[in-house]
């Protein structure tokens, strides 16, 4: 953590800063409108890097957690929690990005598309793994907890995939897409992976400060 | 494990605390819903399966809340933990008696589901106590796992069923599909059999292995 401390704290807010003002440049800009769907595709540029960084968040719990399980590590434990509140936001942005999209084009502000619904179970699990923090306290035990939820989640994932698509399905696939639309998504998901990466380590900053502080406490208290 | 798995029984047969308040509550709930829903929905196949499912979903989880509440109350667990073997068999011990208690409330509720909605009866039935048992064991092992979480917090009422239902999602999709399938008298319902099949191999085994992390004092 002390390496990437440098990087993360100086170059990270200018890196995502500028990727930010690239990419809303391309969205509004330089790509074309689609033909089919007009202005309102533009927010598919913010939306399938909005939805590629909630499964990286999924991810990273899942990972963070196991290495937590089975080597201990502390911060392991802080970069999952940080992760499952990252993935929280992002996965909250795809659902309304979404919802703002299907209305003119579906009719619909929801639908129980097999992604659709997937995305929403997603999101109730993040939001279980936050409540299992927020609700246990701040234990040890509670830790370990959140932890085998983590992995226990991302297991669920694949079934989930293949009982949602058997259960139904019009969610628009991407076949082809013309060249400045491809560069656009490229620079928006740059920017989110910036910013995803950001805001994961001001919140991994956040969350060991305050357990450090926790442990100061805890001592003043012995000592007194 | 046995022995552990005889112990519980042997509880639940001096008490029968648990048994009665479950087959009482999942009857509630079907009767709820048969006071709720208009008697043409009721004969609806998908409103039947969901309704069996739903009854036995809140009734599974008050039957994991019974299953480690006992021994939570006295310190007991620790007692439990201190035998001689490794967690998993703890697990399994816990989860083969649920799958027990809910398949004998089960036994009674079903029946009288079918009864109460007037359901056709036909070949196709036969295949509902299969179909009824997999969703048993495949809810039983995830509600295991997290049940030993959710009775060591402080908030162990709300959150079992918080972290419980999102996971069993796709079981509960799968299981509803064949039961709906199965009042309606289609033929043999594979594909979602296979589904539930692979969720309960899967979680029985992680449920297993990962125990150990969950009791670890």
């Amino acid at each position: 953590m002390k390496t990437f401390a440098p990087f993360a704290d100086r170059v990270l807010p200018w890196l995502t800063g500028i990727a930010m003002l690239a990419a809303l440049g391309m969205v509004f800009l330089y790509v074309p409108t689609e033909r089919v769907q007009g202005v309102v595709q533009r927010v598919f540029y913010f939306h399938l890097p909005a939805a590629w960084m909630s499964f990286l968040g999924f991810f990273t719990v899942a990972g963070a957690s196991a290495s937590f399980l089975w080597q201990g590590s502390r911060t392991a434990d802080l970069c999952a929690q940080a992760a499952a509140e990252v993935g929280m936001v992002f996965c909250t942005v795809v659902i309304l990005t979404g919802s703002l999209w299907a209305r003119p084009i579906w009719g619909v502000w929801w639908t129980w598309d097999p992604r659709l619904t997937m995305v929403a179970i997603l999101w109730t699990i993040y939001a279980a793994y936050l409540l299992l923090r927020i609700l246990g306290g701040d234990s040890e035990q509670v830790a370990r907890y959140a932890a085998v939820l983590g992995i226990v989640g991302v297991l669920d994932i694949p079934i989930l995939y293949i009982s949602v698509r058997l259960w139904r399905g019009i969610h628009p696939k991407v076949e082809q897409m013309a060249p400045e639309m491809a560069w656009t998504l490229l620079v928006c998901t740059a920017a989110f992976l910036c910013l995803f990466a950001w805001l994961l380590w001001l919140r991994l900053c956040h969350l060991s400060l305050r357990a450090e502080v926790a442990a100061l406490r805890r001592r003043a208290v012995a000592v007194s | 494990m046995w022995a552990l798995l005889w112990k519980d029984i042997r509880l639940e047969l001096r008490t029968k605390e648990r048994m009665a308040s479950l087959f009482v509550l999942a009857l509630l709930i079907v009767l709820v819903f048969v006071f709720a829903l208009s008697p043409e929905r009721l004969r609806s196949p998908d409103v039947s399966a969901a309704l069996l499912w739903v009854a036995l979903v809140f009734a599974g989880m008050l039957s994991l809340q019974r299953a480690f509440l006992v021994e939570q109350e006295r310190g007991c667990f620790s007692g439990v933990l201190l035998c001689p073997f490794d967690a998993g068999t703890v697990f399994l011990a816990k989860f083969a008696g649920n799958v027990l208690f809910l398949t004998l409330v089960q036994v009674l509720v079903t029946p009288l589901t079918l009864v109460f909605l007037e359901v056709q009866l036909s070949w196709s039935l036969l295949v509902l106590p299969l179909v009824v048992l997999l969703g048993i064991i495949g809810f039983s092992a995830m509600g295991t796992l997290f049940a030993a979480m959710a009775v060591r917090t402080r908030a162990r009422e709300v959150l079992l069923p918080v972290l419980l239902l999102p996971l069993l999602t796709p079981l509960l999709i799968a299981a509803v599909k064949v039961t709906s399938a199965v009042l309606a008298g289609a033929a043999w319902p594979g594909v979602w059999l296979r589904v539930l099949l692979a969720f309960d191999v899967l979680f029985v085994i992680t449920g297993w292995l990962i125990f150990s992390q969950v009791v670890q004092e």
